[in-house]
């Protein structure tokens, strides 16, 4: 197959992947369990984002300036900043990282 | 529109579309430097649209046709636990969900899942989701064509602005100790299956300790519950 025949295929199966989740029967989701189930599983996914954007490099873990960005993200949120003023606290700090020469 | 920008979730998924669509730089000039045309690197933001599995990709190239197809639907699959929980919550009806299928991706639904009340929930959905669209497309032409005149994104410390957006998302979730708990176990387990798993899979575990803990305590807390009304018991013969 051609590389674009791939990309396609690969993008085909990507919609697909997010479709299934919006076909499942109504009867499942508005179950009290999902509810209660789906709140601990958005809490995880998220966490679970944090983490990989923070430490993955790959596959591999990395310490970088990364990590200084998470730790001023979070003393800005405790602060009670905005949304926007943590977002760019935590560029600022990781470019400030880099321009100090940590990786 | 001032009323929209008044909405917290609409100014969230705005700054998280931003952060993220910056980033489509690196995804345009990584796709033609691992050998894609131009067109067929924004084919891949504006068609398979979840960067994560763009990236993997590109960077499985190497091994394959088949490699690259891998690597990119493995990485996808937390979308099909997103759209489940989009779906529940927000109750679209037939014809919209193709298309918020589409636009289903990590930041739409953690900014959805991250607003109060149902139609903040929809507003934050629908900007972050179109928003990072058409922002991650835009900047992947830029990345494909100025290739990497602008340098490394790292250096702007874009990366540091993921980090950022994502735990300003968590953030409001954690009021309860229980709710804090959850987290750094997750957290923990996901940073500890990092080197063992393909990207995207410490994600799904640790989506799935969390479900079974959550069931496991749900349960016991049950036990506990019908033990004190049992009247049987030594509750019942205090008096």
């Amino acid at each position: 197959m051609s590389l674009w025949g791939w990309i396609l295929v690969a993008s085909a199966v990507a919609f697909a992947t997010k479709l299934v989740g919006y076909l499942l029967p109504a009867a499942w989701l508005d179950s009290e369990g999902f509810g209660r189930a789906s709140s601990a599983l958005t809490i995880a996914l998220l966490s679970a984002l944090v983490a990989t954007n923070t430490f993955a490099s790959g596959q591999a873990l990395a310490l970088d300036s990364r990590v200084l960005a998470l730790a001023a993200a979070g003393i800005a949120l405790w602060r009670e900043l905005p949304f926007l003023a943590v977002v760019i606290i935590g560029a600022a700090v990781a470019a400030l990282g880099r321009l100090a020469g940590l990786p | 529109m001032t009323d929209l920008l008044g909405s917290p979730a609409v100014r969230m998924g705005l700054s998280v579309s931003i952060a993220t669509g910056l980033y489509g730089i690196s995804f345009g000039a990584l796709g033609v430097t691992a050998g894609l045309t131009r067109w067929q690197t924004q084919a891949l933001s504006a068609l398979m649209f979840t960067g994560g599995s763009q990236f993997a990709f590109i960077g499985s190239l190497g091994g394959g046709g088949i490699a690259a197809l891998a690597a990119a639907s493995l990485l996808g699959i937390r979308n099909a636990v997103y759209g489940a929980q989009i779906n529940a919550t927000l109750t679209p009806r037939g014809p919209l969900r193709p298309l918020m299928a589409h636009i289903t991706i990590d930041e739409s639904f953690a900014t959805a899942m991250a607003a109060d009340g149902d139609a903040e929930q929809r507003r934050g959905f629908w900007t972050a989701g179109v928003g990072v669209w058409l922002l991650w497309n835009l900047f992947t032409f830029v990345g494909a064509w100025v290739g990497n005149a602008m340098g490394d994104p790292k250096m702007w410390g874009l990366d540091g602005a993921a980090v950022a957006a994502f735990l300003g998302l968590l953030w409001p979730r954690l009021r309860s100790k229980d709710a804090a708990g959850l987290a750094v176990l997750c957290a923990l387990l996901t940073v500890l299956a990092v080197p063992f798993a393909p990207p995207g899979i410490p994600l799904l575990l640790a989506g799935l300790v969390a479900v079974v803990i959550h069931l496991i305590r749900r349960r016991s807390f049950d036990k506990r519950v019908d033990a004190d009304c049992d009247p049987s018991g030594d509750v019942g013969t205090v008096r």
